[in-house]
């Protein structure tokens, strides 16, 4: 899987997760949480569904590594 | 025979399309079925039947505008006597929407009802018109407007001759247009806070609790879990709260015409923030029966159903207790503002790093300060500061909270 199919992927679970964002406003470095209104509820759902689509499972302590969109894409791509 | 009458599901509703039948006459029902769907300023909410029966009469059609307290339907109730007692008349007359429900059952649904309905009259004088007699026929995309401007049809159709459409709409803007218009939630908000701040006289107290034992035991329980089966700080926070509340229950329950009435069910009215703007805060019912893995399950579940619109009546009429936790935008104290007639508002501040001093020696610990606002006509500070100390104490043994 390429980075751009990733990162296609991770918009496309964000975007299930929370339909009232505009797909511009998920800015490659802003925190996701703190930039789009993802609360830690939504978080977890778009990480349980990225496990279920790319089979990779984040652990808690790894939440500091997935802030971003361009941090999730490298740490998928590592894992992948 | 009773009356089924269209609830107030909020102190904003003045009125509500009802879209669908879940039911035919003739049927049988059980009470807390859901027999009908409503489209609200909050969206579309399942209503509950409030007794045991059977549906006698539909009086209403779908789609149609009715204004709160409209009857929809007869049902004929189970033990049905020939003639109605003169208690249950007068009861009638005092609860809008929930006829012949036993007395004992969720008092909260009166108050509400009773403390809503001198404004609604107020401020729909085409109340009586616009009832189920008249159908108010409006475009789909004149409803769609309306509901994003905030603008009550059922006012808009008597001015209007036949359908509404989206000229109508904008007519009335234009009008309108040195007065911003106010969402329908954005108007139940500022209702309902203004008639706690006037009548409700707040105490407030804080407490700074360590939150590494909780936290550690948690990171430590879904490290061990699969990503779907983790249970969140927030789920953890609303079990503790329950069991405090269990050991403290004044602060659960009502302050109506002069009494405090307790609540044996445990339903916090959690503060749902929504992505478009504006807040919910339906109930998580009966918490008191659910263990820590059920109460994640039904917050998930809840907050799930309140972005998608697919409350249920009991869930925004019922609560008991209301806990705001605004700990994800980084502020450390709410103090919060009690939704009548609740007698309690729980705020919950974002845990922070703090130095932390135990056993004469200075540490960093995960800290949270957590709040209440009490109603000080039904508790004391006394019994708040009793509440504070017990939730502190629930929150150093988590294991127990399982």
């Amino acid at each position: 899987m390429t980075n751009e199919q990733i990162k296609a992927t991770i918009i496309k679970e964000i975007l299930t997760v929370a339909p009232e964002i505009q797909k511009e406003e998920i800015q490659p470095n802003a925190n996701i949480q703190r930039s789009l209104e993802i609360d830690s509820f939504d978080f977890l759902k778009i990480l349980t569904a990225l496990h279920k689509e790319l089979g990779v499972e984040v652990p808690e302590a790894d939440y500091a590594k997935v802030d971003t969109l361009d941090h999730m894409v490298n740490y998928f791509s590592q894992r992948l | 025979m009773s009356e089924f009458k269209m609830p107030s599901l909020g102190a904003d509703m003045e009125s509500a399309v009802l879209m669908e039948w879940r039911i035919k006459e003739g049927d049988t029902v059980t009470k807390g079925q859901v027999i009908a769907e409503v489209e609200t300023s909050k969206g579309v909410i399942e209503i509950e039947v409030f007794e045991d029966g059977t549906v006698e009469k539909i009086l209403v059609q779908e789609e149609t505008e009715c204004a709160v307290g409209t009857p929809l339907a007869l049902i004929r109730s189970k033990s049905e006597e020939p003639e109605e007692l003169p208690e249950k008349e007068f009861i009638s007359s005092k609860i809008e929407s929930s006829i012949s429900q036993p007395k004992t059952d969720t008092p909260m649904q009166e108050p509400e009802q009773a403390a809503i309905k001198p404004t609604r009259e107020e401020e729909l004088p085409v109340q009586e018109e616009s009832s189920s007699e008249t159908r108010v026929k409006v475009s789909p995309a004149a409803r769609k407007k309306a509901q994003e401007m905030g603008i009550d049809l059922s006012v808009l159709a008597s001015r209007s001759e036949g359908a509404i459409q989206l000229k109508n709409l904008e007519t009335s803007v234009a009008a309108k247009e040195k007065a911003p218009l106010l969402s329908g939630m954005r108007q139940a908000i500022a209702k309902a806070m203004s008639r706690s701040n006037t009548e409700i006289p707040h105490y407030y107290l804080s407490i700074p609790i360590n939150m590494t034992p909780a936290l550690t035991w948690l990171g430590e329980l879904n490290a061990k879990r699969s990503i779907d089966k983790r249970i969140l700080p927030a789920a953890l926070l609303i079990r503790a709260v329950v069991r405090a509340l269990e050991e403290v229950p004044e602060l659960n329950g009502y302050w109506q015409n002069y009494n405090h009435l307790l609540s044996k069910s445990i339903n916090p009215g959690i503060a749902i923030a929504l992505r478009k703007g504006g807040l919910i805060t339906p109930a998580l019912l009966n918490t008191q029966e659910m263990s820590l893995d059920q109460t994640m399950q039904a917050l998930d579940d809840l907050i799930t159903r309140t972005r998608a619109n697919k409350l249920r009546s009991s869930e925004m009429t019922q609560q008991t207790i209301t806990i705001t936790n605004l700990g994800d935008l980084g502020v450390e104290r709410v103090y919060g503002v009690i939704y009548p007639p609740q007698v309690a508002i729980i705020g919950l501040g974002r845990i922070t790093d703090s130095p932390w001093a135990e056993n004469d020696a200075l540490s960093v610990r995960k800290v949270m300060q957590a709040t209440l606002a009490g109603d000080h006509r039904a508790t004391d500070g006394r019994t708040g500061a009793l509440f504070l100390d017990t939730l502190n104490q629930i929150l150093q043994k988590p294991e127990e909270l399982l």
